[in-house]
């Protein structure tokens, strides 16, 4: 097999893989499920039941009508017993559908998935990974229905299956790999049919081999001379978009494009499961597997959870917390969101839980001490941003210093906070003045718009009132 | 859960940071400079040679502790970086040099070459090499006086026997003058640069010391390899221009020392990969054109302070930013 990895900065966290060899374990439905309205990105869902209304595994409950959204389905059967803001793992509150579980398990009847691959058109194809409510499954939520209709323009060559999963303590790939290999082989053919892309590759850390063997093993079986297994070094932040379409094409995305610029869809191994399971067996995304880790849990391992699985009841479940819990993570520890309460479900974009006791303040300490300008932020940088100059900029607000230094092209991989000797919270700041630059950007936009309009308005007065006066002159004269 | 309660704190990602810290990374300096301060001992003697390396780390602790309180900042002695430029500044120092003028270098390298600037990482002149400066232009005597190695044995050094440095007596008779003392054979004239066994300052004799030093640094990437490289290896090519032994050359006076250990000084070099390899060979390009016009034999203490200057024209020199095809130069 052979071996890529991308050149500029990356670092090598501790891997801290300790769920790595156990194998998914479902857990029980919740007997209350806190169902997001809205767990991708684009455009809000609408409920599309009512408090009162029983309903169905599988049942679709919040959809919009705009290209790029996902819909939402019921993930338990019961009754809805309120729809109402709830905390969200990204910090936020969103509109929640709250189902009483009745326990009857009882599915919607009309699911089904296509006969073959061969008889079924791109358009059905498409059709079932849209209603399924498929969404990126490694942390990103894009809708994967609109990932996969790019501009009539754009030729997709390759898809990367991404199975570099470099985020520290998340196994939840791996156990994908390993547990469903043919299912996520299936997913990428189905990608490949629905965007004509002749190759098909997929990337695997070299702490993964055993995965990529087992891969490289079905694929041979299926005889399919268009799919490549390939190793990538274990290195952070290799499974991140950019890094591995450097790494395993030799090429670069273009600043503020999409992977589709240079003929590339990236898709995470999780998610190509979940397309297989949609298209050939019609299932719809209401559970997905989770690593739950950590210190402070008692049965760390790789679990199966429905959407709307609170961590109160997770942590119920696996048997609770072995000591006070200071830190819970959704996603992985370099990118993933700390959270404020234990009342946050699983939404289709979380990979892993993470609870920690109080070494959390020796693990990611706070203090920060003077800058003294060893430029390690600048050599890991997977990007090949200063981030110490964007942080020293942000502080005295100098936005459009921090714009020139090219803030908006940073990746928030957490590697230059990571490896600071002195501790500065510059992914923190980098990435305020990211936010903050593509803010001021939409104001601008919108400001040129409005000025455009009242310009195009006042012309066609001037125009008016001239035309007026020509009039005045002729009847005057 | 009843004794186990939930008590969340919420912090900005990455929720994990490499143990690397500013006093492990000075820690790991002092350590790689302990077998040229060893080799300094060895050859100038225990007894006076080791005053005054105690003399310049504790005065440059007790500098940094005074500034912290005038200064009013966070006490930052446990940094180890004053410790730090204590031994720096004592390794390139003469081995007879006096107790009270160590302890002046010292204060002066802290306050007037790192705390009026604003402490760790504000300086934009290499400390140690402030001090030595300083020293230089106030008492040229003192800081040109050489021991002979192995006869400064006793405390004080009354009855150590004075010579020149090799860069001295070239400056002064040519290289064949030079030659004679080493029984004419420039094997043996590379081979006690190589070990230390000359004249100069405590800690800048043995070539091989600072070496095993500096590949250490480099190894544990807590300096970066271009700025000795680039500074070792002009001196190496441009020496052989201007017709002088190249290997003499980088193996005498304080390159190793300032290549390895001085110009690699996080605050006053640059912060961008490419400057750093450009850094490093424009103090090679001004060593030599001191070394061989210069009115004093040695350049390397004035190249590095002079480049310091030029550190934000290095910075300028930004990467190459992902997605982004020609190099963007404002910064």
């Amino acid at each position: 097999m052979k071996e890529f990895t991308f050149k500029t900065g990356g670092a090598h966290p501790e891997e801290n893989k300790l769920t790595k060899d156990s194998p998914f374990v479902p857990l029980a439905p919740p007997a209350i499920a806190v169902i997001p309205l809205s767990q991708h990105i684009g455009a809000p869902n609408i409920p599309i039941i009512k408090v009162g209304d029983h309903v169905k595994i599988g049942q679709i409950i919040g959809s919009a009508n705009a290209f790029v959204s996902a819909p939402v389905h019921a993930t338990i059967s019961g009754e809805v017993v309120a729809i109402e803001l709830r905390p969200f793992p990204l910090g936020t509150k969103v509109q929640s559908v709250i189902i009483k579980n009745d326990f009857k398990e009882e599915w919607v009847s009309d699911l089904k998935g296509i006969e073959s691959l061969e008889s079924s058109s791109k358009e059905d194809l498409i059709k079932n990974i849209r209603d399924k409510g498929i969404v990126g499954m490694g942390g990103a939520t894009f809708p994967t229905a609109v990932k996969l209709s790019p501009p009539k323009d754009k030729v997709i060559d390759v898809i990367v299956a991404n199975g570099a999963e470099c985020e520290p303590y998340l196994t939840t790939d791996y156990r994908v790999m390993m547990e469903y290999p043919e299912k996520i082989i299936k997913g990428l053919l189905v990608e490949m049919k629905i965007t004509g892309a002749k190759h098909g590759i997929i990337a695997i850390e070299t702490n993964k081999k055993d995965a990529a063997v087992l891969l490289e093993e079905n694929v041979k079986k299926r005889e399919l001379d268009n799919i490549e297994v390939v190793l990538v070094k274990t290195k952070y932040p290799q499974g991140g978009e950019k890094q591995i379409i450097k790494a395993v094409l030799r090429k670069e995305v273009p600043a503020e494009k999409l992977p589709l610029e240079v003929g590339v869809i990236v898709q995470n191994v999780g998610t190509l499961k979940a397309i297989s399971e949609a298209v050939f067996e019609g299932k719809p995304l209401i559970e997905r597997g989770v690593t739950v880790s950590g210190s402070a849990i008692k049965r760390p391992g790789n679990y199966t959870i429905r959407i709307g699985t609170t961590v109160t009841d997770i942590i119920q479940q696996t048997g609770g917390l072995t000591k006070k819990l200071r830190k819970l993570i959704f996603g992985g520890p370099m990118m993933g969101i700390a959270q404020p309460t234990i009342e946050v479900p699983v939404t289709k974009g979380t990979s892993g839980i993470l609870f920690f006791g109080e070494e959390v303040l020796e693990m990611a300490p706070q203090d920060e001490m003077p800058c003294i300008r060893c430029s390690r932020c600048v050599d890991w940088c997977p990007t090949g941003l200063m981030p110490l100059l964007i942080d020293h900029a942000w502080r005295r607000e100098a936005i459009k210093l921090t714009e020139t230094l090219n803030a908006t092209d940073c990746i928030e991989c957490g590697v230059c906070s990571y490896v600071c000797p002195s501790k500065r919270h510059l992914t923190e700041n980098v990435r305020n003045a990211k936010q903050k630059i593509l803010k001021q950007r939409k104001i601008e936009a919108a400001k040129q718009a409005a000025f455009e309009k009242i310009k195009a308005l006042k012309e066609k007065k001037a125009q008016e009132a001239k035309e007026k006066l020509d009039e005045g002159e002729k009847v005057n004269g | 859960m009843d004794e186990n309660f939930v008590d969340l704190i919420v912090t900005s990602s990455p929720h994990i940071r490499d143990k690397a810290k500013v006093s492990l990374i000075m820690r790991g300096v002092l350590i790689a400079l302990m077998p040229a301060t060893i080799a300094g001992l060895y050859f100038f003697g225990i007894g006076h040679t080791l005053g005054v390396i105690i003399v310049s780390i504790l005065s440059a602790i007790v500098a940094e502790y005074l500034s912290c309180l005038i200064f009013r900042k966070k006490a930052t002695v446990y940094d180890l970086s004053a410790a730090a430029t204590g031994l720096l500044l004592a390794l390139t120092l003469p081995p007879s040099s006096p107790y009270w003028m160590v302890a002046v270098g010292a204060f002066v390298a802290i306050i007037l070459g790192k705390w009026i600037f604003g402490g760790i990482g504000s300086n934009p002149f290499n400390p140690a090499l402030v001090g030595r400066a300083f020293l230089m232009i106030s008492w040229p005597t003192y800081m040109t006086i050489w021991v002979k190695p192995f006869t400064q044995s006793v405390f004080p050094p009354t009855n150590a026997i004075t010579t020149a440095t090799p860069l001295n007596i070239i400056k002064l008779k040519g290289f064949s003058e030079l030659l004679t003392m080493f029984d004419g054979s420039r094997l043996i004239m590379y081979k006690s640069l190589f070990l230390g066994n000359v004249a100069g300052s405590i800690g800048e004799t043995s070539a091989l010391l600072l070496l095993i030093g500096g590949i250490a640094l480099i190894a544990k990437k807590i300096i970066d390899w271009r700025i000795p490289a680039g500074f070792i290896g002009t001196v190496f090519i441009l020496s052989a221009v201007f017709n002088r032994d190249p290997i003499f050359s980088i193996l005498s006076g304080g390159l190793f020392l300032g290549a390895f250990f001085m110009a690699t000084d996080y605050s006053s070099s640059p912060i961008t990969i490419k400057g750093r390899l450009w850094y490093g060979i424009s103090l090679g390009v001004l060593t030599v054109i001191f070394r061989q016009f210069g009115a004093s034999p040695e350049g390397v203490m004035f190249s590095i302070l002079i480049m310091n200057c030029f550190v934000p024209f290095f910075d300028k020199m930004l990467p190459r930013v992902y997605g982004h095809f020609a190099p963007k130069r404002e910064g």
